[in-house]
């Protein structure tokens, strides 16, 4: 069978002031009428600017398609006009782009969106055009199609938007469409609604799918075939079972190993340091440097591509007829961690709680007389030593529960003590120092939350000079140098400024400047979200120990499921402003109770393409409903599978089991 | 969108009313006055009262001031003081046709011209067709219009005679001060059209649009453009009421009998009422463009579009 694209030899670099750019450094591979390719790889790896190269769709003055072809139903679309690629593109290729908050023209209906594509390759009038809008609107599932068509994208939910998008890629029957990262922004009950919408469209229609993305999970889900990058080059391809259970590629080892596996017992997988300058991209294999396989032959040559069957093949020297046998190196390593995992994973002790939250409310006041009761009426305990995940959707209030607990938002209503003292109402200065000294928090963004023009000594020192705990200059600098040192850091880099670090190491500074002043409770609201996955393994890691080694106590606040579960001992669910449920860990996992979580937990795909396929999903309808205006009695019955008349009572939060506590008219 | 209208001519009223009291009072206070002893030196005590009590200015200021607000109520901005026998406002009526053809001229020139080569610009990004633009924009802000205007007179003025160099006789003396006028327009706008452009061409659903095979011009003119127009008409608003109630200098170079050149003339003689009239005059037409900038934003950006049902 002839493929519908194939992609050889691609080479594209982005001429920039600081230099060249080889974004994309050899490329092949093929996809076939009606299958679905993933595209793996982390922040830089290429596969963005792979998938835009296609559609020759990057930016025309700076990036360059140096040499290679991107063959579409046999012709080389690098070599086509511009008028025949506004023929390919939107036609034949169209794009589902990542942030449906901006990838729609806030001026124009959405209508008029999805029926301009319809008027330039059908040729249909205007009003025909609308029609079609509204009937490609409903196969998308936008409820009342016909009126939303007149609407604008800022009267649509995000999940809403992301169907809008994919109306306007579909608009004209596309053969192939490429999806980047196109749930990333989703929360996680609205990607399961967008990936079910994919494969419905790719099954009505036969679209061939390339799919980008980061989530291993949505790759199990999703695809056929997967092609892994990194540094620009595909390093392992197959069809999926082949790259998820006989994986032969160091990095696609590490990237399946670092994600968490509530079963395991050993420490999470983390490929040490970070991903290479393309600026300066390495002599041998871009890899080797973080490779803990790596051979001599890797830091020299680069590997070609080895076939391991004819759908599988790998870039490592590890597949070389002469490559050492590693899988006794392999069991060494892997009883390793797990006996860092055993000595971390200690009983706590200590049983009694250090944070009491007590029916916290947050109510915002907005304009015209609105408010916005963020968090309302939310209780629970934190016991010494331990982590409490908070996980829900964006807008359940969890961060803001965070912050109030901080008090960076002077709570509405509720009481919060602290080692049994009220850290709520009017304090006395001391009171309040003692809070703000003891209780610390690590932000989820490390670029915006570091000032920029301060270097690292003095971004970390601050809580130290504020709290006087440094004796001398001297002082000062050696704890913060300590700190570095304990974080994972080079202890020189405090002369440096935040710039001048990469994401990763900017978290591992923000963790530094929140154990400058001795705490003994973190809040970690996001604090991994904005990493790559492998760089996730080593922020989660570096937590672990050092709540082992200094006795912290975390409230980790996250929409990451899976790793909220790796590294909670009890995990609480918010929904709108109200806590729904709370449990220990394995509890939540096995048998959750409130329906809410019991879609929350299903909707989080698992990389494990089997298991995929065979389970059942529960695909919650619908968007969350307003927050403004939440319904009465129990919030999610708007949404609830297994809503009755009761529910419209608000339902009472009791302990169904022991230590596990449920707010659902279900449970009594 | 009623009560936003409601809420909005209040609130203009309110307006006006605190800055016809703060013109009055702040004129009082100005030493100086068309009726100066020495002025009045040649006449005797009796003619002086009278003089004075014809203005009105022999009751106490808090008087005076009442009855010069209660006849702006009616609408009456009071009698010149030195245009003889004169109403304010029929000397601005007087005045105000030439100054609002010219500035209405400059704008629609600037605007279209500043709109173009800011388009070009920002299409032609780091090009000799962006640096061309550009230049032109900053000399069109960095030279002064009156050096514009000298140059504008000797050379198509009086060296080639093609239009009259000065004076209001036919039409065709609008011709060279309004291109005068539209210089700074031309500049500024075209700035502000690339600046803004370059940035909603960032935008990520320009490439949804380009994504869709849309033609170069489609991007340009059905997604590009009106996002841009947003800081534009903010700009756009000022530069208008400037423009349409007279350039002070642009006038008196040209000796063009407009609101500029009456406020200048009414400034030297210290013509307070005139001063008190053009004052509120200008004011009430700021705030009445801002209305309508206001109201244009909600006609190009849905966001910004006001809902009644809503909350």
């Amino acid at each position: 069978m002839k493929p519908l694209l194939e992609v050889k030899d691609l080479h594209v670099s982005f001429h920039t002031q600081a230099g060249v750019v080889k974004a994309v450094r050899g490329v092949n591979f093929t996809v076939n009428e009606g299958e679905t390719l993933a595209i793996v790889g982390e922040s830089g790896s290429g596969k963005s600017v792979t998938s835009k190269a296609i559609m020759k769709l990057l930016p025309e003055k700076i990036a360059t398609y140096d040499s290679g072809q991107v063959l579409f139903d046999g012709q080389n679309l690098l070599e086509a006009p511009e008028r025949r690629m506004e023929v390919v593109r939107g036609s034949e290729i169209a794009m589902v782009f990542q942030d449906p908050m901006t990838a729609l023209n806030p001026t124009m209906t959405i209508g008029k969106q999805v029926a301009e594509s319809v008027m330039k390759h059908q040729g249909l009038s205007k009003k025909e055009a609308q029609k079609r809008a509204i009937e490609i609107l409903e196969l998308v599932g936008i409820p009342e199609p016909a009126t939303r068509v007149n609407q604008y994208p800022h009267q649509f939910s995000g999940g809403m938007r992301q169907r809008v998008v994919i109306a306007i890629a579909i608009a004209c029957n596309p053969r192939l469409l490429i999806a980047d990262e196109p749930t990333t922004a989703l929360d996680v009950t609205i990607q399961a609604q967008i990936l079910d919408l994919l494969k419905d469209i790719q099954k009505r229609m036969g679209t061939a799918i390339i799919l980008i993305t980061h989530d291993l999970g949505v790759v199990a889900n999703m695809a056929d075939k997967v092609a892994v990058m990194y540094a620009g080059k595909i390093v392992e391809e197959g069809t999926v079972n082949e790259v998820f259970y006989e994986s032969q590629h160091p990095y696609t080892w590490g990237l399946l190993k670092s994600i968490p596996d509530l079963d395991a017992e050993e420490e999470l997988y983390s490929i040490p340091g970070s991903p290479p300058d393309l600026l300066h991209p390495p002599v041998g294999d871009a890899f080797a440097v973080r490779n803990e396989f790596a051979l001599a032959i890797d830091y020299k040559t680069q590997p070609p591509m080895f076939k391991v069957s004819d759908s599988h093949s790998a870039a490592t020297w590890l597949l070389h007829p002469k490559a050492p046998d590693l899988s006794a190196v392999i069991q060494v390593k892997e009883r390793e961690r797990v006996a860092v995992a055993k000595k971390r994973n200690r009983l706590i002790a200590d049983s009694s709680p250090i944070i009491q939250v007590k029916d916290l409310q947050k109510h915002f006041h907005l304009s015209g007389n609105k408010q916005l009761r963020a968090v309302d009426g939310v209780s629970f305990d934190i016991n010494r030593g331990e982590t409490l995940g908070l996980v829900g959707e964006s807008g359940c209030g969890k961060s803001t529960t965070g912050r109030t607990i901080i008090r960076l938002y002077e709570p509405t209503g509720g009481e919060v003590y602290f080692d049994g003292e009220p850290i709520h109402g009017q304090l006395n200065k001391g009171q309040e120092n003692r809070m703000k000294q003891k209780i610390q928090m690590i932000f989820q963004d490390p670029y915006a939350s570091l000032d920029p023009r301060k270097k690292v000594l003095d971004s970390v020192a601050e809580g130290i000079d504020i709290h006087k705990l440094a004796t001398s200059p001297k002082d000062r600098k050696d704890i913060v140098q300590n700190l570095l040192e304990v974080v994972g850091l080079n202890k020189e880099f405090m002369n440096r400024y935040p710039h001048e670090f990469s994401g990763g190491q900017r978290q591992r500074v923000g963790i530094a400047r929140a154990l400058a002043v001795n705490p003994d409770v973190i809040i970690a609201d996001e604090p991994i979200s904005a990493l790559d996955v492998s760089i996730q393994a080593q922020v989660v890691n570096l937590l672990k120990d050092l709540q082992y080694e200094k006795e912290l106590t975390y409230l980790f606040i996250a929409h990451d499921i899976s790793m909220v579960k790796y590294i909670s001992d009890r995990i609480g669910v918010m929904y709108l402003g109200n806590l729904v449920e709370l449990a220990p860990t394995k509890a939540i996992s096995e048998r959750p109770l409130h329906p809410y979580t019991q879609a929350l937990m299903s909707a989080v795909p698992v990389p494990d393409p089997m298991e995929e396929r065979d389970r059942e999903r529960i695909v919650l309808t619908g968007d969350l409903p307003n927050p403004m205006n939440p319904p009465t009695g129990c919030r999610f019955r708007t949404r609830c599978p297994y809503a009755m008349e009761k529910c419209k009572e608000i339902p009472l939060w009791k302990e169904a089991e022991k230590d596990h506590w449920v707010a659902c008219h279900l449970i009594d | 969108m009623k009560k936003f209208i409601v809420v909005r001519v209040v609130n203009i009223i309110l307006t006006l009313v605190v800055i016809a009291s703060a013109t009055f009072f702040l004129m009082k206070l100005l030493p100086g006055s068309p009726f100066d002893e020495e002025k009045l030196a040649g006449l005797s005590e009796e003619a002086r009262t009278e003089f004075y009590a014809k203005y009105g200015l022999d009751k106490p200021i808090i008087i005076q001031y009442g009855i010069y607000m209660e006849n702006l109520v009616k609408g009456d901005l009071g009698t010149s003081f030195y245009f003889k026998g004169q109403k304010v406002e029929s000397l601005i009526k007087d005045r105000i046709g030439p100054s609002a053809l010219l500035g209405l001229q400059a704008v629609i020139l600037g605007m279209s011209i500043g709109l173009i080569l800011g388009m070009i610009a920002a299409f032609r990004h780091n090009t000799a067709w962006d640096y061309f633009t550009m230049f032109i924009a900053v000399i069109g802000v960095s030279i002064p219009n009156f050096v514009f205007a000298a140059l504008l007179q000797y050379y198509i003025g009086l060296k080639w005679g093609i239009l009259p160099v000065a004076f209001w006789e036919s039409y065709s003396s609008s011709v060279l001060p309004t291109i005068a006028l539209a210089m700074m327009v031309i500049a500024l706008i075209a700035r502000f059209t690339r600046n803004e452009m370059l940035e909603v061409l960032q935008q990520d659903y320009i490439l949804t649009a380009k994504s869709k095979g849309l033609s170069k011009w489609s991007v340009i003119f059905n997604h590009t453009l009106r996002n841009s127009l947003i800081p534009i008409i903010t700009i756009l608003g000022p530069i208008t009421v400037s423009l349409l109630t007279g350039s002070l200098v642009i006038e008196n170079i040209f000796g063009i009998p407009g609101i500029g050149s009456l406020f200048v003339d009414s400034i030297k003689v210290n013509d307070y009422t005139t001063i008190m009239g053009l004052t509120l005059f200008y004011s009430a037409f700021y705030i009445l463009t801002i209305l309508v900038v206001d109201l244009l934003y909600g006609i190009i950006d849905p966001r910004i579009r006001l809902t009644e049902s809503k909350g």
